[in-house]
Parts: C-alpha cells; structure tokens; sequence
C-alpha cells in the first residue's frame, strides 16, 4: 500500500516535465535509433526520403496517439471512435473550404468545431456511463465509432473527395536529396500543436485544473477544481488533436473518404502503448517511431509489403504490452488488493 | 427444480417457435432468421469470454474471418462436406484462440480491447498479402452453395447444440472458475484457480464459437468469403450483440443477436436517410442509447421487471 501511494505521487510530480521518469536504457535506445537513422540517410538518398517521409507520416501517428493518452489519462477510457472524429472534423473542413474558405482559414475554424464537439460529446455521452464498467464506456465509443461513420457517409457520401494541398506542390533539394514541402510541413503542424497543448497543461491554471482532476478526482473536487467541465475540457483538446492529425492525414493519401483514419488509428494505438498510454511525450515519440520503422520496413524487409502494415503494428502492439507493458515511458501500474 | 422448470418452458417454446418459423416465412425471412442463427453463435461464444470470464474481445470478427475462410479454402480446393468444414473451423479458431489467450493473459481491461482490436483491422488485411491462397481482395468462393433453409436449419442446430454445450461448460467446475476469475484475479487465484489455464481456454472456446459463426457467415453469402465482409464493423457488432445480451440469459442472447442481425438489414430502409447509410447511423445511435438506458443489457431488463412484478 504504501509503496503504491509514493510511487503515484511521485508519477503526478514528474509528469509535469516533458519525459518523466525516463529510465537511461531507453534514452540510450532512442539516442542510438536517431544515430542510426542518422547515418543511413547520410549513406542513401532513398533512405534519407523514406526517413522525412515517416517521421511526417510518424507525426500524424502521434498526435492521435496524443489524443487517445489525453483522454485516457483524464477518465481511463479509449476512446475508438477518436480516429473517426478526427476524420469526420477533416471533412468538416473539406465543407468549409467547399464554401470558399481558404485552407489556412478552414483550419483553426475545424479546430475550433472539434473542441466543441469533443466536449459536447463528453457531456453527452461519456459522463453517464464514467462510473460504470470499462466495458460499458468502450461499448459507447464503439458505438460511437459507427455511428459517426454512417453520418458522414450519409452527408458527404463515399466518394472520393479532394483537398487543396496545405502546403504546395514545391519541393526541397536537399544534399542530393528531394524532400516534397508538404512532409517537413506535416511535421512542423504536428509538433507546434502538441507544443501548444503540452505548454496549455504545464504553464497555465486551466491545465492544472485538468492535471489534478485527472489524477485526484475527489481531491480537486475538494479544493474547488470542476472536475466535470475538467474532463470535459480534456475530450476537447483531444478532439483538437486529432482535427489535427486528420487534416494532416489527408494530404499524405493525397484523397479524403470515411476509412481515411482507421489504420491511423491503429498505428496510433501502437503508438501510445509503445510510448505508455499514460505518458504523452511517449505518444508523440511512439508515432514517430512507429512511423518511421514502418516506412523503413516496407521498402528494405523483403517479406513486409504495405498490405502488412497494420499486422505489423498490430504485432509491435502485443509485443510491447508482453515485454513492457508500462511502454518506454508510461508508470507501471499499481493496483489496490 | 422449481426454479428451473420456467428456464426449461421457455427454452422448449423457443425451439418450437424456431423449427416452425420456416414452414410459415417467406425465403427472404427465413435467410434474415437464419442471419440471427449464425450471429447467435457468435454473441454466445462472445458472452463465454465477456460476459462469465470478464475479458473483453473487439476482435471476434477475426476469428469470425478464421472459420469462414476455412470453409471456403476447403470446400475451393477439397469438395470437403460443408458441416466437415464447421467443425474444422471450431477445432482451428479453437487453437487460435488458445494461442492468441496467451498474449491476452497479461492483458486486461482497456489493453485487451485495443490489442483485439488491433487483431480485428489486422486479420482481414492477411488475405491481401498472400492473395494466391486466400484469394487477395477478390475473395475465395467454395466449390458449393446453400438454400437459405439448409442455412436456416445449419445455423440453429448449430446453436442448439452449442447452447447446450456451453451450458454444459458453464454450469460446472470450469464456469465457476470462469466467474471467480472474472469476480476478481486475485481472489481466483487465491483459492487455487489456475489463471492462465481458464482464461486462456475461455479465449479457446469463445473463439472456436466464432469459427462456426464465421464459416455460417460465409455459407450466408453465398459461399464467398471476401476481406471487406470481415472488417471491424463485424468485430464491433458482436460485440455490441453481447453488451446487448447481457449476461446468462436465453432470451438476451436472442435479443442481442436479433438486434445486431436484423437492425442493419432492416434499417437499410429507413426513409429519409437512405439505404446506403442508415445501417450504420440507426445502429450506431441503437447502440450509444442502449448502453445509456439498459446498463446490464437485455438480462439486466429481464431482472428489473421481474423485481418489479414481485414487488
């Protein structure tokens, strides 16, 4: 018991910075993985391509992972149907840009509609059943999951639907190497926007109030923190995140259509228990290596073609929770007997 | 056995009401009935696993795409007999199970449901890879087809005897150890329960149920088993059939396999949405609506009412 309330304790101290709790063997891990990466796009041109390319797709990874570990550090719920929000808020902004908003106008607009339909559907639909079963509350993300599927076909239908490029068509000539503007884009978006809500949680009484409620329910409840609107809160951002990673993912398939984020969704699922699902710095580093040894793997490991993309990963998925089921940075956790 | 006899008449009215239905429905109803047989099997297997050992599965459409593709390489390459076929796919989706129990031993809660998930999106991508045997996305089709009222009399006897087998199962030694073991870990194991055997043989059996499921599913379409007939949307309705059905109940089971067997088709006429989509919009709020009202599922209502009458 008593070993269980330090080692919580201790966890709600280091979450506040960026990597709490990194052990030296995995810095090491990801210090010789960089260095290896590294050198190979040094050695190779494709290799230094396929690298950027994944390290962008790695990003959209991450910041739905980032997403999924919001919500699941604030009410112990993933949520299924985050993939297939953030593909209905992409549409949303494909419809906003149909109406003749400009892309970069259409964005903090989508980001905007996501917030509030990622609290609404917390006050809606999640609360209710917050005191019930895990089973209970994943059930109503699943339905949820369909649910959202079949309005968005009923809306927009299934076709195919296109999208300006965010960034152009312009490509970088680096050292040999021809990097097309739109992956340091992908990337750049990404980092900027989990920046933002890490700097959100970490520096402003808003995200204090949400770390405690998240941690200390009861706790917070007591010292005047609105736990309810806290999580709420928290479905929000999440939502933001993954309007984020949905716009993002549109223009790397180079099309929009309903499925456009079920395989992200299960890199990102990979993703946040390769990272930890209770650490968010750990998601964003999951994606990127998720993203990065998947597009690495597909070209240089003959047996592994892009069909075998989401068995791989369900593959690294089971292989983490077997090995190291905290993940790289997540805490182990401690259950009362 | 005072107690039991209520059990007993409404098992037996069932079984009367099945075997008379198809001598008074159309071909179209009885291929729907038999729509709900084959999801019948599938939300008892899953209830096995759910409902008496409390883990949760997302990914019983994979084992679902097991059986089915089993019957279809079989029949394709073999002529074998089509029942030879089911309980080929029950022995293999057994094995799987048993397999994929052991990852899932150290895994619970939310952990579960993301790793069977991830096996649901992954499964039905396998075909794509090696498409020389499993027919890449085009599908396999088996050498022979059914009559709707061969499907209608293979899916209920099927579950006929696989109700009766899993009563057999839970009524004794390894259904209480089921439910000690869903009741609490700790305690199962504190008075001498062997967790990894039961819960791996839990996964066991409520896949092989799914195998069954999954090779009737395929006679249901006519002997084609393609990738996109098993996606996740398969995985989350057996699911959902289950949270419907509750917990131990007969007749929650029938609701709940009724419910995800028939919403969809049916729903596919509601007006103003239209056909294409308003499968997944009616079911998806059926769903979200459901688990708000009816927390313990369809036995759970069953209970209340009872409550209510005695009160």
């Amino acid at each position: 018991m008593a070993t269980a309330e330090t080692s919580r304790r201790g966890g709600l101290r280091s979450r506040g910075a960026a990597i709490g709790g990194v052990v030296p063997p995995v810095s090491l891990l990801l210090v010789a993985g960089a260095v290896g990466l590294l050198v190979g796009c040094l050695r190779s041109s494709l290799f230094a391509q396929l690298t950027v390319q994944g390290l962008a797709l790695g990003a959209v990874y991450g910041s739905l992972a980032l997403a999924l570990v919001l919500v699941y550090r604030a009410t112990r719920v993933i949520n299924f149907a985050q993939g297939e929000l953030a593909m209905a808020t992409t549409y949303v902004a494909y419809q906003l840009i149909q109406w003749g908003l400009s892309y970069w106008e259409a964005f903090p607009a989508t980001l905007a509609i996501a917030f509030a339909l990622g609290t609404a559907l917390q006050v809606v639909l999640i609360r209710p059943v917050r005191h019930r079963s895990v089973i209970a509350a994943v059930i109503v993300t699943v339905g949820l999951f369909i649910l959202i599927d079949g309005v968005v076909d009923w809306i927009w239908g299934s076709n195919f639907k296109f999208m300006p490029s965010p960034f152009g068509t312009k490509t970088y000539h680096v050292g040999g190497v021809s990097i097309a503007r739109l992956y340091p884009g992908m990337f750049a978006v990404v980092l900027v926007s989990a920046l933002l809500v890490w700097a959100l949680f970490r520096f402003t009484k808003l995200g204090l109030g949400m770390r405690a409620a998240a941690f200390r329910p009861a706790e917070a409840a007591l010292v005047g923190v609105r736990v309810d609107w806290m999580l709420a809160i928290g479905w929000g951002l999440a939502a933001v995140l993954g309007a984020v990673a949905g716009l993002m993912a549109e223009p790397a398939q180079f099309f929009l259509e309903p499925t456009l984020m079920q395989p992200v969704l299960v890199y990102a699922f990979a993703a946040a228990v390769l990272g930890g699902l209770d650490s968010p710095a750990g998601a964003v580093v999951g994606g990127l290596a998720i993203g990065v040894s998947l597009n690495l793997a597909v070209q240089y490991v003959h047996p592994i073609s892009s069909e075998l993309q989401t068995p791989v990963a369900f593959a690294v998925l089971v292989g983490v929770l077997l090995l190291k089921p905290a993940g790289l940075f997540g805490h182990r956790e401690v259950r009362r007997v | 056995m005072r107690r039991r006899l209520p059990a007993l008449v409404s098992l037996v009215a069932v079984a009367a009401l099945l075997s008379a239905l198809p001598f008074t429905l159309s071909d179209y109803n009885v291929s729907l009935v038999a729509q709900v047989g084959v999801f019948f099997v599938a939300v008892l297997g899953l209830n096995i696993l759910t409902g008496y050992t409390g883990q949760i599965s997302i990914g019983h459409g994979a084992f679902m795409a097991i059986g089915g593709y089993t019957t279809a390489i079989m029949s394709r390459d073999h002529h074998t007999n089509l029942v030879v076929t089911m309980l080929m796919a029950f022995a293999i989706c057994f094995v799987v199970g048993l397999l994929l129990g052991l990852p899932a031993l150290r895994l619970s809660g939310v952990y579960l449901a993301l790793a069977t998930f991830a096996l649901a999106v992954s499964v039905p991508e396998l075909p794509l890879k090696w498409s020389k045997f499993l027919g890449g996305s085009g599908g396999v089709q088996s050498a022979k087809t059914v009559s709707n009222l061969w499907l209608y009399g293979a899916a209920w006897t099927a579950s006929a005897i696989l109700f009766v087998l899993a009563w057999l199962i839970l009524r004794g030694r390894v259904g209480r150890a089921f439910r000690a073991v869903r009741d609490s870990e700790i305690a199962a194991v504190a008075s001498g329960i062997e967790l990894p055997i039961y819960k791996t043989l839990a996964f066991g059996i409520s896949a092989a149920y799914a195998g069954v499921a999954g090779s009737l599913f395929v006679l249901a379409t006519n002997g084609f088993a393609q990738p996109s007939e098993f996606g996740v949307f398969l995985s989350l309705q057996i699911l959902v059939g289950a949270a419907i059905a509750g917990l131990g109940s007969l007749w929650g089971i029938l609701v709940g396999a009724a419910f995800v067997g028939l919403l969809p088709n049916v729903s596919s006429s509601v007006p103003v949405i239209g056909s294409a989509h308003g499968r997944d919009v009616v079911f998806g709020a059926a769903v979200v609506l459901i688990m708000l009202v009816l927390p313990d599922g369809f036995a759970g209502l069953v209970v209340r009412l009872r409550s209510l009458v005695r009160a």
